[in-house]
């Protein structure tokens, strides 16, 4: 069938995808900065079994391979999981994680644009609730050389390096009564936020802004995900900043800023209407913010996107944007 | 920014393609060796034929006279033999055939006599007659007839010409405002006078600089009339999106510009309004532009009824066409075949190559990017149109207002999935509106139905009525007859029998009402008269006597 429109915009979904993947580029090298050349194996490892996985189950789908392998969904899957595991992790749980997203997460809800969960976080939960104190051992600042990097993900376990995130520690810290500021004190604390993190923080920054100019998302995911955080952290703090930490850590700490530009902008499993894309977003900020202050997880984004990502059919209906000769009535 | 212009949501911005043909001057395009001048308008308007195969017509000559409030004249568009009236396939995406008249010119050219019109003098309802009389309709593509438009006077306070042409690669407007622009003017004021309107608005994409500035020229010292740019961005040239730039007003769903003090015509309409008025001339002929992939892309003053093909000849297209478009390439179509006549909403064909306009590439799910959303001129989301589409959930693709989708193709232009989207919005309005006509031959259906099984039960009730009276009637009859041998035979016993006596004496009350009643009738008769019932009655008795026994074996 051939009809109009004849003409169309040299787009693709693998452009959009390699977009991200640029996008995410800054970020990395401040991480390679930070923490040594470990992530790029992870990043590796990640893609490798997530184009494998993607592969195998499109074939067991009978739908067409090279079409759907090459749009790099996968890949950008793999990188956000990646990214967001604890780096010294072993390597067979980031696999186990990246070929769960693919095919669980992904797949069996029908593949590209078809899965209601966001594939990454998704993972993370699966994750942080079956090996949660694997999960929670993030390496301190410092340059990890590739050898030790091998041993890590190896499966060794090296005390010396890893250790609680800087949320972890904040609640730790604040469960035996000390205030923040002597908590913030310590070693894993950077000047904002976690030491070391904070740099690749501002990575994802640099990469977000290049989304919304290159026009892959729009601005109200992100402003109203990190407004909601700043919002209400900052109401606590202000209430009582001797238990509660500054919006600025808020910001700076965790996965704020990867998954204010990475995580809650994807669009499959989002609200994509402009109204409900703010009651998204700040909806994951107030569940963020709640699980990090009053829950048993040091981060809480991945529950929280997991949650309002239950809840996008009803944003989504609820906030249709009036058409063109409807407004007003 | 250009003051006092409004804008409209999304909208694209493709190449244009309007170099290729936009420096070339409108040449009238030859006289054919056939033309097929339709019948039939549109879906809607037809008209009748009033020539027959072998008659010779002038130029201008009408050969179809409305039948339809929608319809307007077709004329001959020269000089020439009717050869035909035939079935001819139409410049449409589904191929079908309809009714042309087939007319093999003599070459001449040769008017009918055509005086002129008398617009002075004229009335308001005779200027819309004669425009409907010259065959004047939209030539942006639609096709509404121009008479109608213009007759909706009253609150109408601007009426706005449209020379956008926001479409890619089409240029006949932008040479006719360019060249012509003195004429599309005086066309677009007698509009003006017939609908009541103060100003002139044109609105002319600002990609268009020299049709701006012939049009400026030709307005000048006339501060009813301003000429617009607004901005090049695809569909800036639909009506309700043009009103919004030009005025600010946006057009509820449903409404037309009327509704709201603003008519839109386009501004090949105003030009053929002028040649109607001014030169007595009905509309046989429109520009066309032909480009594409072709040697010389040019544009056309071609008459209707000219098949695609020898118009193509024209412009010398290229080995590697593989088919050819009639409009734009967003919301053109690809012809059916190349010997379509072109017809009035004809403005462009673009011949096509695989360079130039490459197959599809494969289409992929859905990622709810949003991009569509963004590009839609109506504000819909056309992803959830899509999802609903594909679904056939045709009620809930209506809830999301899938019938105010103008089918601009923007959605389908920016999918960075490739998905076919306006192919989806086509389907689900098919598949709504045939629902909607079986679902209406259906209540049809059982209306009939339910009034037949009515009438069949009332006929049935009557019969039963009808027959139980003419029962009671015997009954009486035959009661009357029993007590009349009754009184005769059982004249002693009656006296005994109380009951048999109270019978027989209501019985006589009732034979002697009867016969005063019966007597009643004959009161005013002559004498004459009396003698001939009395001998009827004769003749009767004696004829009734010999079948009166069956009647009392039945009713023992």
């Amino acid at each position: 069938m051939l009809s109009s429109p004849f003409v169309r915009q040299p787009a693709s979904v693998q452009q959009v995808m390699l977009t991200v993947l640029l996008a995410l580029l800054p970020a990395v090298a401040l991480y390679v900065w930070q923490f040594g050349p470990g992530i790029v194996l992870n990043l590796a490892i990640a893609s490798a079994s997530a184009v494998a996985a993607e592969a195998a189950v499109l074939r067991l789908r009978k739908r067409p391979v090279g079409l759907y392998v090459t749009d790099l969904s996968a890949v950008v899957t793999a990188w956000l999981i990646a990214l967001t595991f604890p780096p010294t992790l072993a390597a067979w749980v980031l696999i186990l994680a990246v070929v769960l997203a693919i095919v669980a997460v992904k797949h069996l809800y029908g593949g590209l644009g078809q899965n209601p969960f966001n594939p990454a976080m998704a993972a993370y939960c699966l994750m942080i609730v079956a090996y949660p104190s694997a999960m929670s051992q993030w390496p301190a600042a410092g340059w990890i050389d590739l050898g030790t990097h091998l041993q890590l993900i190896g499966g060794a376990s090296l005390d010396a390096i890893t250790g609680a995130t800087p949320l972890d520690a904040l609640r730790t810290g604040l469960r035996g009564d000390a205030p923040v500021e002597t908590i913030l004190a310590g070693k894993a604390f950077g000047a904002l936020g976690g030491a070391g993190w904070e740099w690749i923080g501002l990575g994802y920054l640099a990469g977000g802004a290049f989304l919304l100019w290159r026009r892959v998302i729009t601005w109200h995911l992100p402003a109203a995900f990190l407004g909601g955080l700043v919002v209400i952290s900052g109401v606590f703090w202000l209430a009582d900043s001797a238990r509660f930490a500054s919006p600025l850590f808020h910001l700076a700490s965790g996965g704020t800023l990867l998954a204010a530009f990475f995580i809650v902008t994807d669009p499959v499993s989002g609200a994509t209407t402009p109204r409900g894309k703010l009651i998204f977003a700040a909806g994951i900020a107030l569940i963020t913010y709640m699980i990090r202050n009053f829950g048993a997880y040091p981060d809480g984004i991945a529950f929280a996107v997991l949650l309002m990502n239950l809840c996008v059919p009803l944003i989504d209906m609820k906030t249709q944007p009036p058409v063109f000769g409807h407004k007003g009535r | 920014m250009i003051a006092g212009l409004f804008t409209f949501n999304g909208g694209v911005k493709p190449d244009t393609h309007k170099n290729e043909s936009a420096h070339a001057p409108i040449r009238p395009a030859p006289i054919p060796p056939r033309l097929f001048v339709p019948l039939r308008l549109s879906a809607r308007a037809t008209t009748r034929c009033i020539v027959e195969a072998g008659q010779q017509v002038r130029k201008g000559q009408p050969i179809g006279v409305p039948d339809d409030p929608l319809s307007t004249t077709v004329h001959a568009p020269t000089s020439g033999t009717v050869l035909g009236i035939e079935l001819h396939t139409m410049a449409h995406p589904s191929g079908l055939k309809t009714r042309c008249v087939i007319i093999e010119p003599d070459g001449e050219d040769r008017w009918i006599e055509h005086p002129g019109f008398d617009a002075e003098h004229a009335s308001r309802e005779a200027t819309l007659a004669w425009l409907r009389d010259c065959g004047v309709v939209g030539l942006g593509g639609a096709t509404f007839p121009s008479h109608i438009k213009a007759s909706a006077a009253g609150r109408i306070d601007t009426l706005i010409l449209n020379g956008a042409e926001c479409e890619p690669w089409i240029t006949c407007d932008d040479r006719l405002m360019r060249e012509r622009a003195g004429n599309i003017l005086a066309g677009a004021q007698r509009l003006r006078r017939l609908i009541g309107a103060s100003r002139i608005l044109i609105g002319v994409e600002d990609n268009k600089p020299e049709a701006i500035a012939a049009l400026t020229e030709a307005a000048a010292g006339d501060t009813a009339v301003r000429v617009q740019a607004v901005p090049a961005l695809y569909p800036a040239g639909g009506e309700k999106q043009l009103i919004r730039v030009l005025t600010g007003i946006e057009i509820p769903a449903g409404k037309l510009g009327g509704d709201y003090g603003v008519q839109c015509f386009n501004v090949g309409t105003a030009y053929a309004v002028h040649r109607a008025i001014e030169h007595g001339e009905p509309l046989l002929s429109r520009v066309v532009t032909v480009t594409g992939n072709v040697a010389q892309p040019g544009n056309y003053e071609v008459l209707i009824g000219t098949p695609v093909d020898f118009l193509l000849e024209l412009a010398a297209p290229k080995t590697d066409t593989q088919r050819v478009l009639m409009g734009g390439p967003m919301m053109g179509f690809a012809l059916p075949a190349l010997d379509v006549p072109v017809v009035k909403a004809s403005n462009c064909l673009i011949a096509c190559s695989p360079t130039l306009f490459p197959p599809p590439p494969p289409e992929m799910n859905c990622i709810r990017c949003g991009a569509c959303a963004q590009a839609c001129p109506a504000d819909l989301q056309p992803f959830e149109l899509y999802w609903f589409s594909r679904a056939k959930n045709f009620g809930k693709a209506q809830e999301y207002h899938l019938f105010d989708c103008i089918e601009c193709g923007c959605c389908a232009y920016v999918c960075p999935s490739h998905i076919p989207l306006v192919d989806y919005y086509r389907f689900a309005k098919s598949e709504i509106w045939a629902r909607e006509r079986e679902k209406s031959a259906a209540d049809a259906a059982r209306d009939r139905f339910e009034f037949r099984n009515e009438r069949q039960e009332r006929e049935k009730r009557e019969k039963a009525e009808k027959l139980a009276a003419k029962a009671a009637a015997t009954k009486a009859k035959l009661a009357e007859k029993a007590a009349a041998d009754g009184t005769e035979k059982t004249d002693a016993p009656a006296s005994d029998d109380p009951k048999r006596a109270l019978i027989a004496a209501a019985l006589e009350r009732a034979k002697q009402q009867k016969t005063q009643v019966e007597a009643k009738n004959t009161d005013a008769l002559t004498p004459a008269q009396k003698a001939q019932i009395a001998a009827a009655e004769a003749r009767r008795a004696a004829a009734d006597t010999p079948p009166a026994g069956p009647d009392e074996t039945e009713n023992p």
